[in-house]
């Protein structure tokens, strides 16, 4: 039944959401779980606390799916946000925050055999982008999105003014978006054409 | 500290590196900030990104059933869209009786993914008969003022008042969609005081109807506006 709905654009699944249908909830989840869970894993660093953060993002989704405003940014972004802002509660809550956020994922392993392609393909490209920013500003942007620092942690953190963090982390995104070479069409989850 | 403006916020935002309080402040500006919103849909996506450089072995099969049963769990509270108009019988039966004196009927225009062009004159035949079907079931509109009938063998029309013109170069496109698919039903015109739409497809049991703004022809999955929509029959 999933299936069914592979053709439809995220947002269109959204606009579903809005009427309470959940299959298209299943077809979103299969679209972007992995990459929640992923993210929430890291950021977690426990499976059931990931797991947590990921339901909690996902029926936020769910519930909030009318007040949805495509204008404001595409619905992959909002779904990966809402699981993110979960995460960030819970790695605040639980005071898990590591060090070692400091340091990139750990290398690019081949080991998962079902691994999907196209999941692949992104996960090397951002990481590659991620590699060519200046030290100063990839830390940032890791301490605070991988880590869930706020910017006055980060500034106590790092020594440096608040307005220094700040402006890493405004250049430092910035500069990603030039790096992975962002339009609007670049992050399309089905790559149908081109 | 004193330096920094809550428009400068914005990548903090996008990355979630504020505090609560802050993160309040930002929203209110944001509410009423244009750049600012702006710069949040960009940053915003290149932010979540970041999701993507993660590595990890893919979730437990029980999650995904977990979210969906809590999403079903949770569905009667779900708000619905507010009609703006409630159906009326009364209202029905006018649009029968206008229907019998050859009130205007706007013919469904046939396209490429339906059956054969005379299977859905057919259908479409059938549904309008639904209309004057004072056994048929009735069931109001969200979004827009009216109601589809459904017909006990399924054939189904939509009956909307006001609805206007769609704009040039569009189309407005009736979908059923079943088991969370929606279907291609027929591609309308719209105007005037009372539009009846026969659907070029049946409506069964626990499906439900909804109507968008497509491009001229009409498309092959829904991706404009909804113009109105209705609860399962």
């Amino acid at each position: 039944m999933a299936r069914d709905l592979a053709h439809l654009s995220d947002e269109a699944l959204v606009a579903l959401l809005a009427r309470s249908d959940e299959t298209a909830l299943g077809e979103l989840y299969d679209r972007y779980g992995r990459v929640a869970f992923g993210l929430a894993l890291r950021m977690l660093r426990d499976e059931t606390l990931a797991e947590d953060a990921v339901q909690e993002g996902f029926l936020a989704v769910w519930r909030t799916a009318a007040r949805f405003v495509p204008e404001r940014g595409k619905a992959s972004t909002w779904i990966l946000t809402l699981v993110h802002r979960r995460s960030v509660d819970i790695v605040r809550r639980e005071e898990r925050r590591r060090a070692d956020s400091l340091e990139l994922a750990p290398e690019p392993s081949t080991s998962a055999a079902d691994d999907d392609a196209w999941l692949r393909f992104e996960r090397e490209r951002v990481q590659a982008a991620l590699k060519q920013l200046p030290d100063p500003q990839r830390e940032a942007l890791e301490l605070a999105y991988y880590g869930g620092f706020t910017q006055t942690e980060l500034a106590e953190r790092l020594g440096q003014p608040v307005g220094t963090i700040k402006s890493r982390m405004f250049t430092g995104l910035a500069r990603l978006r030039e790096l992975l070479g962002e339009n609007e069409e670049a992050w399309s989850p089905s790559p149908s054409t081109t | 500290m004193e330096s920094i403006t809550v428009h400068d916020l914005t990548a903090a935002y996008a990355l979630d590196a504020l505090d609560a309080d802050e993160a309040r402040e930002y929203e209110e500006h944001l509410a009423h900030c244009a750049r600012c919103q702006r710069e949040l849909a960009t940053l915003g996506g290149t932010a979540s990104s970041l999701a993507y450089a993660t590595e990890a072995p893919a979730p437990p099969a029980a999650l995904r059933d977990r979210i969906l049963a809590t999403a079903r769990a949770e569905r009667t509270n779900v708000v619905p869209l507010r009609p703006r108009w409630t159906f009326s019988a009364k209202a029905i039966t006018a649009v029968a009786a206008c229907l019998a004196i050859g009130f205007g009927i706007w013919a469904a225009s046939l396209s490429r993914s339906l059956e054969s062009t005379r299977d859905a004159r057919d259908q479409a035949n059938r549904a309008l008969a639904v209309v004057s079907d004072p056994t048929a079931q009735r069931v109001a509109l969200q979004g827009a003022s009216g109601s589809l009938v459904v017909g006990r063998s399924g054939d189904a029309a939509l009956i909307v008042n006001r609805l206007d013109s769609a704009p040039r170069g569009k189309t407005y496109e009736a979908w059923v969609i079943q088991d969370g698919m929606p279907r291609r039903a027929g591609t309308f015109d719209g105007g005037g005081e009372r539009s009846v739409l026969p659907l070029q497809r049946p409506v069964p049991k626990g499906a439900r109807v909804a109507l968008t703004v497509e491009k001229d022809g009409g498309v092959d999955a829904p991706q404009g506006r909804a113009v109105l929509s209705t609860q399962p029959v």
